[in-house]
């Protein structure tokens, strides 16, 4: 098989988006009317629907857990999903154990719900390490932060995949500003070129730190950039889970099945600042944040599932007790002192230390133990 | 264009064993194979990188090569001549025209059990991919606390001499050696071109190949069945043992003064050195071969025979890596020293127009006026 492979020719149609967002859930938590799409997307089932309940929930605890340890002093910076939660349940969700997730930095939520160890995830950001987790253990490549660049990668993993004929599927994401970066072309372009099993998943939240979307594309959508690259474009509300899970689920078994990458738009907000270090009241209104309010993507879900007899208050109970339990696992983890080995400054950057990197690594070794015998 | 002996890499002791696993790697080539081939040959720097990823490419199915042009064109300068046609599309394969992506891709498929090689067309054309090799290439290995390592090679044709158009002749290295995590190498002879791009694709970490053109069709006796030996047994182990990587060799024995010098740079001192003997003068040269990790032991040693050296680079000589050679030199090897080391660098300009590169580039006579300067006598 060339690398060059296509499966069958998508026509144009399909890789136009939908007229509009896909939605299943309306805001008001009813079953969404009024609207169709390209393709008849299926309600996920109850029981997925009320374990997505439970991630949310989870979701949003662990956002607000960790902007308070922000404050407190315990972590150095949290850029918060608060509002996105969706969005990032569904990544995860929508993925098997042996596919890979590539998030950036806001997608702590994400990482977490793909299993990674609450407490490792925050090492990035507490700042005892530029990475906590061991990225093979669950497939999820660690948090980018320079924008759009872990796109490539994804494709890479995928690529490698493809050539071994394994079935993996990658799941990249990135937000509305990363669409601007020349990372997220060739990205995307490698990807239908060489064929490969790669879901570009956009959060578009309205802002690039300060700078509103319009600033960064007067495209149609950013969903309507996948024609211009021969793949589909989908858009979906991204404060609707069942529709993000159902857009997400089409685009992973097309991607299996050989029928290549695909690009999703998530139309989601941003409700808090960029960081605990940013001023969103420099840039956008209250008014504009209080008209999100009630597309919150908690509220509809539960909203639906307690209409449908599905959340039972001590369903109910029990999810916010296995929040609350995360929420203290990581409040236990990085209230304590943690202390890192001068000496791994050394250790990992080559496989064998260079005699340069020894020489330094004694000397510091030295520094520390002059310390030492002063104190 | 002066012709080079094979380093002493070839006379390793390790590789004078009888050639008896020799066939094994020597078939498909285009060379003969057998015992009668096991004499040197003729061998282009080019042909000697081809037959290296060739070979590796033979020991390993993980070994991928792709880039711009590398397909059934066998790249602008022919170096992957061959293997798209020997191996399959899928392991040897053009991508679009964007040197981010190639790099970025390789990442993502060293990170899933590949072992990538890719080619940037030139030195200045892989600027586009300068953010992936910096922040992630370079440093993935130390973020995952060695969990994720990217066996990886980027090769880049560099330097000047061709006479080539702007964009083409770029000494990029400083750019690559002052990122902590990669391993910079710059062979400067067909044999070090065979063993260092293999010793470059079984090393676990990233590995930038710099390979100079204007040396790309020189050709020189090599041994290559010797050479192959060390790969032979397919495990990697003999190669790790006595990998090039790292090491500085000793080209030209001389007890004056000592030439340090690396890729394109290393014919220029050889051949400086040779006229100075006619001159009287016995002049030592050093080819460094793998600017990262540096080999401060050989060079600083053979310094300190000499007790004079001159570092001789292509590259603008502010903050470059033979500015850095000359600090090192001169931080260890102070009381052996009866002159100040110095540098015969290109000059700090953008990279001239090819009627006036050989103004820029360093000469025979510049470096041999730079050896007069070295403090014969008090003055």
């Amino acid at each position: 098989m060339s690398p060059h492979s296509r499966g069958t020719a998508q026509p144009e149609a399909d890789m136009l988006p939908s007229q509009q967002p896909v939605r299943l859930i309306d805001e008001n938590g009813s079953a969404a009317v009024g609207r169709t799409f390209k393709t008849s997307y299926a309600l996920p089932t109850e029981q997925t629907l009320l374990r997505g309940y439970g991630q949310l929930v989870m979701g949003r605890r662990v956002n607000d857990q960790a902007s308070a340890l922000v404050r407190q002093g315990r972590m150095a910076v949290y850029p918060s999903s608060h509002g996105q939660e969706a969005c990032q349940v569904a990544a995860a969700m929508c993925l098997a154990d042996h596919d890979w997730l590539f998030p950036t930095y806001r997608d702590t939520v994400a990482v977490m719900a793909r299993g990674v160890d609450p407490v490792q995830v925050m090492e990035l950001l507490r700042g005892s390490w530029h990475g906590g987790y061991d990225p093979y253990e669950h497939n999820v490549a660690t948090q980018s932060t320079p924008l759009a660049t872990q796109l490539l990668h994804a494709v890479g993993v995928a690529h490698a995949a493809k050539l071994r004929g394994e079935d993996t599927v990658v799941v990249a994401l990135c937000g509305d500003g990363a669409s601007s970066e020349g990372d997220f072309h060739e990205a995307l372009n490698f990807a239908a070129v060489f064929h490969v099993p790669v879901i570009f998943f956009v959060q578009n939240n309205e802002y690039a730190i300060s700078v509103p979307l319009i600033h960064q594309s007067v495209a149609p959508s950013l969903a309507h950039k996948a024609i211009g690259y021969g793949m589909p474009g989908e858009r979906v509300d991204g404060n609707d889970l069942a529709a993000l899970l159902a857009v997400l689920d089409d685009a992973v078994r097309r991607a299996r099945s050989g029928g290549g990458p695909s690009l999703i738009e998530a139309h989601t907000y941003r409700m808090q600042s960029h960081t605990n270090a940013d001023d969103a009241s420099r840039y956008r209104s209250d008014d504009e944040v209080r008209a999100w309010e009630p597309r919150d993507p908690l509220l509809r879900l539960r909203t639906y599932l307690s209409t449908a007899g599905l959340l039972t208050a001590a369903e109910e109970e029990r999810i916010g007790a296995e929040a609350e339990r995360v929420a203290a696992v990581l409040r236990d983890g990085l209230n304590v002192e943690v202390t890192v080995d001068p000496q791994d400054l050394f250790r990992f950057v080559y496989s064998e230390p260079t005699p340069q990197l020894l020489e330094q690594s004694d000397m510091l070794r030295e520094e520390l133990s002059r310390e030492g015998a002063t104190s | 264009m002066t012709t080079i002996s094979a380093s002493p890499t070839a006379a390793d002791p390790s590789v004078q064993t009888p050639p008896a696993a020799a066939p094994a790697a020597a078939p498909a080539t285009g060379l003969p194979a057998g015992p009668a081939a096991a004499k040197p040959q003729s061998l282009t720097f080019a042909k000697a990188l081809n037959l290296a990823m060739s070979d590796a490419m033979e020991a390993d199915d993980a070994v991928v090569v792709f880039g711009e042009d590398v397909g059934l064109l066998g790249g602008v300068f022919r170096i992957t001549d061959g293997l798209t046609k020997r191996f399959g599309e899928e392991r040897c394969f053009d991508t679009p025209l964007a040197e981010s992506g190639i790099v970025g891709m390789a990442v993502g498929m060293a990170m899933n059990k590949m072992k990538p090689v890719v080619e940037m067309q030139f030195d200045a054309f892989a600027y586009p991919a300068f953010e992936q090799v910096v922040s992630h290439v370079a440093k993935m290995a130390n973020r995952t606390k060695g969990k994720v390592r990217l066996p990886m090679v980027i090769r880049i044709p560099y330097a000047g001499g061709i006479g080539g158009v702007e964009h083409h002749c770029d000494s990029s290295e400083a750019y690559y050696v002052h990122t902590p995590g990669l391993t910079v190498l710059a062979p400067s002879t067909a044999a070090d071109a065979y063993t260092m791009l293999r010793d470059a694709i079984a090393c676990p970490d990233p590995v930038v190949f710099l390979e100079p053109k204007k040396l790309y069709f020189a050709k020189e006796e090599v041994d290559v069945d010797a050479l192959r030996l060390r790969y032979a047994d397919g495990t990697g182990a003999e190669a790790t043992a006595v990998t090039s990587i790292g090491k500085a060799v000793i080209v030209r024995e001389g007890s004056d003064a000592t030439l340090i010098a690396y890729g394109p740079s290393v014919p220029t001192a050889l051949a400086a050195a040779e006229t100075a003997a006619e001159e009287g003068r016995s002049l030592q040269v050093i080819d460094v071969r793998s600017l990262v990790p540096f080999d401060d032991e050989t060079v600083c040693a053979a310094v300190r025979r000499t007790g004079r050296a001159v570092v001789i680079a292509e590259a603008p000589g502010f903050a470059s890596v033979a500015a850095e050679i000359v600090a090192r030199v001169q931080e260890r090897c102070f009381h052996s020293l009866a002159s100040p080391v110095r540098r015969v660098t290109g000059f700090d300009i953008p990279y001239p127009a090819p009627k006036l590169e050989q103004q820029y580039l360093p000469g025979v006579d510049r470096i041999l006026d730079v050896v007069d300067e070295l403090q014969w006598e008090d003055k």
